[in-house]
């Protein structure tokens, strides 16, 4: 087993590598620094000189892969690539374009995200869970087949319409709570009910679905049938057998997506105006600004990757056929 | 004369129907093709999102023949010169709605403005009032009709327009299907009526009067109100949700169309030769997977522009501009999305490769190229399809979500996300400008709805695994 | 009130419906049936027949929402259970009338140990907690023979072999001590010596708790070494009924006198198989006449029109045949109706080997650790070698997982060997590659075990047949290839308008014939059978012995036949090579083997083999645990661990070859 993580993890460096690669090669090469001095700059600056300048101070006056004028190493490290991408493999983001401190920003913004992505994806699970089963219980029949429809419905609406619906519905006619915005302390929990729920409303129409062909799957297993003919009862074969194997897809869906909740989520943080990491990307993609960016996809991928070997230890500690073979 | 204009979009559109269409003839001969599809078209619900389906195609393929008009003055030498619009079929056909501008905001229905302005009086004294709208409602001043009863009077002409026809189209079909079956006419229309047959011709017949009659208020009513209102500079909201529908599908499908043969190639080739090809194929889409999407998405958006504002010379119009970018949206989006198609058919094509009917061939010895096209191709042509029909409106819902974030579709393309986009900060005023947001979600919702209904079906009766239960 | 006299269960014309409409199937049609206190009552059918959904009707466990049962009674003792509530038909299950399934492989929950499994039932009908059902739990496992219960309690079932998994469903069975166990086919699913166990198991916990056993099985030979009495099941009714003796001795139903036919066997070496001609007729209609009347070789006309009865044959036997009744004026039966011929005169073998493997090793790396390295290797087949003459048939017999089917993808480099050479009418097999290998494919052909997996189920018959010869470079242009495919498929006994069908359209006998065409449309000399008949039923399997053995006398085939069923291999093989763990451990001429074994393991392998002489007087050698893995063989030879008659020595070195000259055997016992 920990020879498997240790493989997991030394093959997720040529995936980072890759990652970097094409970003880079995204950024740097089919936008030159130049191009970039350019659009910062405006029209009007456009002289050589301000171009020159522009780079030096943002740190794009360099070779691009080779400096040839360095000596030793530093032909390789004295370069943009180096500078601007292998850094990040020791978590250095640097400084976004307006001189502000990428690494602090995030930490700043870490918390705010997970207050709304983690209540939201716990209370999301436990509504999911009970619908699908409530949909499995009675599968074949007409609450069933109503609940499949409705999903159906509940899917097909947008999420922003959720977020707008819910802000006008909820927040501006009948004033429950703040429209949008957040607070430190005790106050956060004004703030954060109305995203939650949000959260919580758009995803039962997938979410239930979902998992509902997870329980009809294990429903029509050989030993469901098994635990019938022992006389068990409806409920037990519900909870005690079907439960437990539909669980291990479950579980498993839930935790590859975990690490990434620290990304938080880009519209339910930008229509309520949470300092989170989501509203942070879209801020860095509206102001353009690269080195956010380029931050942002870095640490997307780790989380990504780590999502991944989470799941496989996950695997080992819910399913007994992967913990002991 | 005029000019015609093809877009790159509306070349792979056309592309993209023409393969339909040979598709659909090459299935008819082939039965186990034909069978499950017929299974489809058998459910009620399936057939009647398909008709639905086909009414937002037919808006978007004719939405897709675009040209330029001649400017009139030309020049000297016999030269002419072109209008700078681009327009299409559609735009035609729709005629006013396109060009009944006002200043601003309307409600739906409404005759005069959302906003009050200063008006000067003959008189001389300045009021602040409500102006009259320049295109709406302006018939009801020449006559004494209150407007109530004029939107009334429109609507039950529309309807009783509408059920006309649909009584034509089942006469028609009736009439049809009666000598195909050779059977009396009378027979067949009891049987359509009381739903016997096997596809359900009844709900098609009635989901097309119910699209009928959409036509035909549009007709009575569109031509003389701005139905769903107007937005900030004055256009009508209906032809902007209108124009729409080829934006959403062109995102749904041209994605589909460009990353399918990465998908279909990549994965079958991983799975069937294995060893290091499998290796670098399972890199190369572990590496895009792992890269947050809508990032990647904005990156490469953000990277275009950047090379759009380097290099104006190269766009004619400002619609050959924004179609370039819907064209590289459609395939960065394809980049992202054909991780998934890819993995399940390297899954599948691992498992293949190990059937018997497989090892029969190479004991045969026929050639790996024989093998994967006449063997391997066909058994996973059931995952392509439902995974094309799935994703369709989960790209159709992540163009709204990309043009909130600004890297979607061009600003001055017709998209929903644009118009969502355009007016959710009007949520703010009071009293609310509502109609924008709700049109544009309320056709969003429509197709995806019809989509997903839709995919249900294909699924279920195309994947053996749920064909069983 | 119970008396002496009042059975345990009795069906009153019990019918099952699955679906609804016009596609409604009715498997079960007017089933009544007794089974009294502590006897083993066997229903005996072909697959499809309903013999399953009959079991599952009794306990109320018809697949959901198609299944239900529309007409008839269960009478359990006084209570009739059709009538119960669904919460009164739990205190039966599990209870009253247990079930074990096919498959054991499916039928546990993989997330929970097996010891809570038997647990449920003790609490759900016993109200037993904590210690005491602990301890239950650990009698149980002893009862059904389970070595290390205490350790096992805690396991989960992937750790345990196929035949342990059958034990703790029948354990699970027993923790309810009920008066009657249902096994659906309970040992189809195992090998031929865990077979043994299962059914010896049986055996001993019904003398001791008195149970009575539904014994339901389509193998006759399993039927007479367990049952006291039989049904017969076809197309959803009961065809006959008897004691087993009467049964066996005297059946009635000219169905049940066909399955005795067809079974294979060494004194029917020289003629063809009786067969049953047509198909089980589809269960969604309406009958007019006997179900079987189409097939019949006794039947006549009146048998088309006129549904039989249930007729009294005698003491103890009853069956639905117009042959039965008194009443009626009967016409001779005429003789051979069906048109079974027998086999021509077998050509000639040429002389020389076809084939000739030596020392076969496919080995099939295992990596482990960090970078994969490789750490040890599955010995899938370690050093085999065998000879096929030119036109004679080698049989090579073994269980599952010892490694035969490897050989035979080995030897057509299907899968590339780690060692050894196989020499193919004198070329060099392991040495051929590419083209060249390619172009020589059509000397020698293999045939699948699955029929339903081994052809297209996108491509039509016709273009599945001609894709091998277009390969091949046979015939010069699609005219021709078409020509000789309608010739193939009237030579295997179909017709030239199947060729424009899709695999789905035929039945699984059908299936197997049109591998077979396929197959034989390269001209192949040396054709590999991997079981090929193990899908299919026994009538079926009749039909494709038959053509196998008719197409060898005509166009001079050589055959390696895999396969697991020994009557088989008697009946058609020239010589037999029985293979144990990746190794050949006896080989020689059929009549030599299978009447005199010399290996241990050949021995008990025979003896486990069910026989449908009653009583025959054989001992059944008990096999002692399961087949070890072959990635760890034992040190020594192979089969020390589980042989009855094993020496210090064998477990010191591999034995050397014994046996007499032309019948290697490599056992000690021989030095």
């Amino acid at each position: 087993m920990f020879a498997y993580i240790i493989r997991r993890i030394a093959y997720a460096i040529p995936i980072l590598i890759g990652v970097n690669i094409l970003t880079f090669y995204l950024f740097f090469v089919v936008n030159s620094p130049d191009d970039m001095a350019r659009l910062h700059l405006g029209m009007k600056h456009v002289t050589p000189e301000a171009i020159e300048k522009w780079k030096a101070s943002h740190g794009y006056d360099k070779p691009l892969l080779l400096n040839k004028q360095a000596e030793g190493v530093e032909q390789l490290t004295d370069t943009i690539f180096f500078e601007k991408s292998v850094r990040l493999f020791a978590f250095d983001f640097g400084y976004s374009d307006d001189g502000r401190d990428i690494s602090y920003d995030i930490s700043q913004r870490m918390l705010p995200s997970l207050a709304i992505a983690i209540p939201a994806l716990i209370i999301g699970l436990m509504v999911n869970i009970t619908f699908a089963m409530l949909m499995a219980f009675f599968r074949g029949t007409y609450v069933d087949v109503s609940g499949v429809i409705l999903c159906v419905v509940l899917m097909s609406i947008s999420g922003m319409f959720y977020i707008i619906g819910g802000q006008y519905l909820l927040a501006k006619v009948f004033r429950l709570m703040p429209i949008s915005g957040f607070a430190a302390g005790i106050d956060t929990i004004k703030f954060i009910i109305l995203p939650v729920l949000i959260g919580v409303v758009s995803g039962i129409g997938s979410g239930s679905r979902w998992y509902r062909t997870f329980f009809l799957e294990e429903a029509g297993k050989d030993y469901i049938r098994t635990a019938r003919a022992k006389g068990l009862s409806e409920s037990l074969v519900l909870f005690r057998h079907i439960l437990r194997n539909a669980l291990i897809p479950i579980v498993t869906g839930v935790v590859v997506i975990l690490p990434l909740l620290f990304m938080g989520s880009l519209l339910t943080e930008s229509f309520f105006s949470i300092p989170g990491l989501g509203s942070y990307t879209i801020d860095a993609i509206n102001k353009q600004d690269f080195a956010v960016v380029r931050a942002m996809v870095f640490l997307g991928t780790v989380l990504y990757i780590v999502g991944l070997i989470l799941v496989d230890i996950t695997y080992t500690i819910v399913d007994p056929r992967v913990r002991l073979s | 004369m005029i000019m015609p204009v093809i877009l790159w979009t509306d070349a792979l559109v056309f592309l993209l129907t023409l393969v339909v269409v040979v598709f659909v003839f090459y299935a008819r001969s082939k039965p186990h093709i034909r069978a499950p599809w017929q299974r489809v078209f058998r459910g009620r619900v399936a057939a009647a999102s398909a008709v639905v389906l086909l009414a937002f195609v037919l808006v978007g393929l004719l939405d897709s023949l675009h040209f330029r008009l001649p400017l009139e003055g030309n020049g000297h030498n016999g030269e002419i010169h072109y209008s700078v619009d681009v327009l299409s079929v559609f735009d035609v056909l729709v005629g006013p709605l396109r060009s009944q501008e006002e200043k601003t905001y309307s409600a739906p229905f409404a005759t005069h403005l959302f906003a009050k302005e200063s008006v000067e009086h003959a008189d001389g004294s300045k009021t602040r009032e409500f102006p009259p709208l320049a295109h709406a409602g302006r018939h009801l001043q020449k006559s004494s009709t209150v407007k109530h009863v004029d939107i009334l009077q429109r609507s039950l002409a529309s309807l009783f327009e509408a059920l006309l026809t649909g009584a034509l189209m089942l006469w028609l079909l009736s009439g049809v299907l009666a000598r195909r079956a050779a059977r009396s006419t009378r027979d067949m229309l009891r049987e359509i009526l009381l739903q016997r047959t096997v596809i359900p011709w009844r709900t098609i017949l009635a989901t097309l009067t119910l699209l009928l009659l959409l036509v035909f208020l549009s007709i009575n009513l569109a031509s003389v109100y701005h139905v769903l209102g107007t937005d900030k500079v004055g256009q009508d909201v209906y032809y902007l949700s209108l124009k729409s529908i080829r934006t959403g599908l062109l995102i749904g499908t041209l994605t589909t169309l460009v990353m399918l043969p990465f998908a279909i190639f990549m994965g079958i080739v991983a799975g069937y030769a294995r060893g290091w090809i499998d290796d670098v194929v399972q890199y190369i889409y572990t590496t895009l997977n792992s890269i947050p999407h809508v990032l990647l998405i904005a990156a490469s958006i953000l990277m275009l522009q950047v090379y759009i504002a380097n290099h104006p010379e190269l766009f004619e119009t400002t619609v050959e501009r924004s179609d370039i970018r819907l064209l590289f949206l459609c395939i960065i989006l394809g980049i992202t999305s054909w991780t998934g198609l890819c993995r399940l058919l390297r899954g599948e094509s691992l498992k293949l490769r190990e059937a018997e009917y497989i090892q029969a061939a190479v004991s045969f010895g026929v050639a790996h190229t024989r093998i994967i096209t006449r063997h391997i191709l066909p058994n996973v042509m059931h995952i392509v399809l439902i995974t094309v029909v799935l994703d369709f409106s989960g790209l159709v819902l992540a163009e709204a979500v990309l043009s909130y974030v600004g890297v979607g579709v061009d600003p001055t393309m017709n998209s929903w996300g644009n118009m969502i986009n355009g007016a959710r900060l009007e949520m703010a005023r009071e009293p609310v400008v509502w109609w924008s947001l709700l049109s544009a979600f309320l056709f969003m919702f429509t197709l995806v709805l019809a989509a997903n209904l839709f995919s249900d079906a294909v699924r279920d009766a195309f994947d053996p695994r749920t064909r069983e239960r | 009130m119970e008396t002496m006299k009042q059975p345990l269960l009795r069906l009153e014309n019990v019918s099952v419906q699955l679906g609804h409409g016009d596609n409604a199937i009715r498997p079960v049609d007017g089933v009544s049936l007794t089974i009294q206190r502590g006897e083993t009552f066997a229903l005996l059918g072909e697959s499809g027949c309903g013999k399953s959904m009959t079991a599952l009707s009794i306990l109320r466990l018809l697949p959901q929402p198609v299944g239900r049962i529309t007409a008839g009674n269960v009478w359990l003792g006084d209570e009739e259970l059709t009538a119960l509530a669904e919460s009164d038909m739990r205190r039966i299950r599990g209870r009253r009338i247990s079930m074990i399934f096919q498959e054991p492989m499916t039928s546990l929950n993989p997330v929970l140990t097996v010891g809570d499994q038997i647990a449920e039932v003790l609490k759900q009908h016993h109200r037993m907690k904590g210690r005491v059902a602990a301890d239950r739990v650990l009698e149980l496992l002893d009862a059904v023979g389970i070595p290390d219960a205490r350790r096992r309690a805690g396991e989960y079932p992937h750790q345990l072999s196929g035949g342990m998994k059958q034990r703790i469903m029948i354990a699970i069975a027993l923790a309810g001590e009920p008066d009657l166990l249902i096994a659906d086919e309970p040992t189809t699913a195992l090998d031929v010596t865990i077979q043994a166990q299962v059914l010896e198991l049986l055996q001993k916990l019904q003398q001791e708790t008195r149970m009575a056993i539904m014994l339901i099985t389509h193998d006759l030979g399993i039927v007479a070494g367990m049952a006291d009495r039989v049904a017969i099941m076809y197309a959803g009714q009961l065809v006959e009924e008897a004691s087993r003796d009467r049964f066996f001795s005297n059946a009635q139903h000219p169905y049940s006198r066909k399955l005795f036919e067809s079974l294979p066997d060494v004194r029917k070496r020289d003629q063809a198989l009786a067969t049953i001609p047509g198909t089980v007729p589809s269960l969604n209609q309406e009958f007019s006449g006997c179900r079987f009347a189409e097939r019949c070789a006794a039947g006549w006309d009146y048998c088309a029109t006129h549904v039989p009865a249930w007729h009294a044959a005698g003491e103890d036997q009853a069956t639905r045949c117009h042959r039965a009744d008194p009443a009626l004026d009967k016409p001779a039966i005429s003789a051979r109706v069906d048109g079974d011929k027998d086999h021509a005169a077998r050509q000639l073998p040429a002389s020389g080997n076809l084939l000739d493997v030596t020392d076969l090793k496919v080995h099939f790396p295992i990596h482990k650790g960090v970078f994969r390295h490789v750490t040890g290797h599955v010995f899938a087949v370690d050093g085999v070698s065998l000879q096929i003459p030119r036109g004679s048939t080698l049989a090579l017999v073994g269980e599952s997982g010892c490694g035969k089917t490897t050989v035979g993808k080995g030897i057509l480099q299907l899968i590339r060997p780690t060692a050894g050479s196989v020499r193919f009418d004198d070329i060099e097999l392991t040495q051929l590659a590419g083209e060249a290998l390619r172009k020589r494919r059509s000397d020698f052909q293999f045939i699948f075990q699955d029929p339903y997996s081994s052809m297209n189920p996108r491509m039509m018959v016709g273009d599945i047949v001609e894709e091998g010869m277009a390969a091949q470079g046979i015939g010069n242009n699609k005219i021709e290839r078409r020509a000789r495919v309608d010739q193939l498929f009237e030579q295997v006994g179909l017709s030239a308008e199947h060729t424009q069908r899709y695999p789905h359209e035929f039945s699984g006998g059908q299936r197997q014939r049109i591998c077979i065409a396929r197959a034989l449309a390269v001209d192949p000399q040396l054709v590999i059978c991997d079981e090929p008949t193990s899908a299919l039923d026994v009538s079926v399997q009749a039909q494709i012995l038959n053509l196998l053995k008719e197409l060898q006398n005509t166009l001079g085939l050589s055959y390696l036949f895999i396969t697991h069923n020994l009557s088989v291999v008697s009946y058609l093989a020239d010589r037999v090579a029985v293979m144990y763990l990746g190794r050949i451990v006896e080989e020689g001429p059929v009549a030599r083997v299978l009447e005199d074994p010399q290996h241990p393991y050949t021995r008990a392998l025979l003896s486990a083999v069910p026989d449908i002489e009653p009583d025959s007087g054989r001992e059944v050698i008990r096999l002692a645990g399961d087949l070890p893995s072959p990635s760890s063989p034992p040190t020594g030879c192979h089969f020390h661990p589980r042989c009855p008659q094993a020496m210090p020595q064998c477990a010191q070195a591999y034995p050397d070859n014994f046996g007499a000259p032309g019948h290697p055997v490599r056992c000690f016992l021989y030095s």
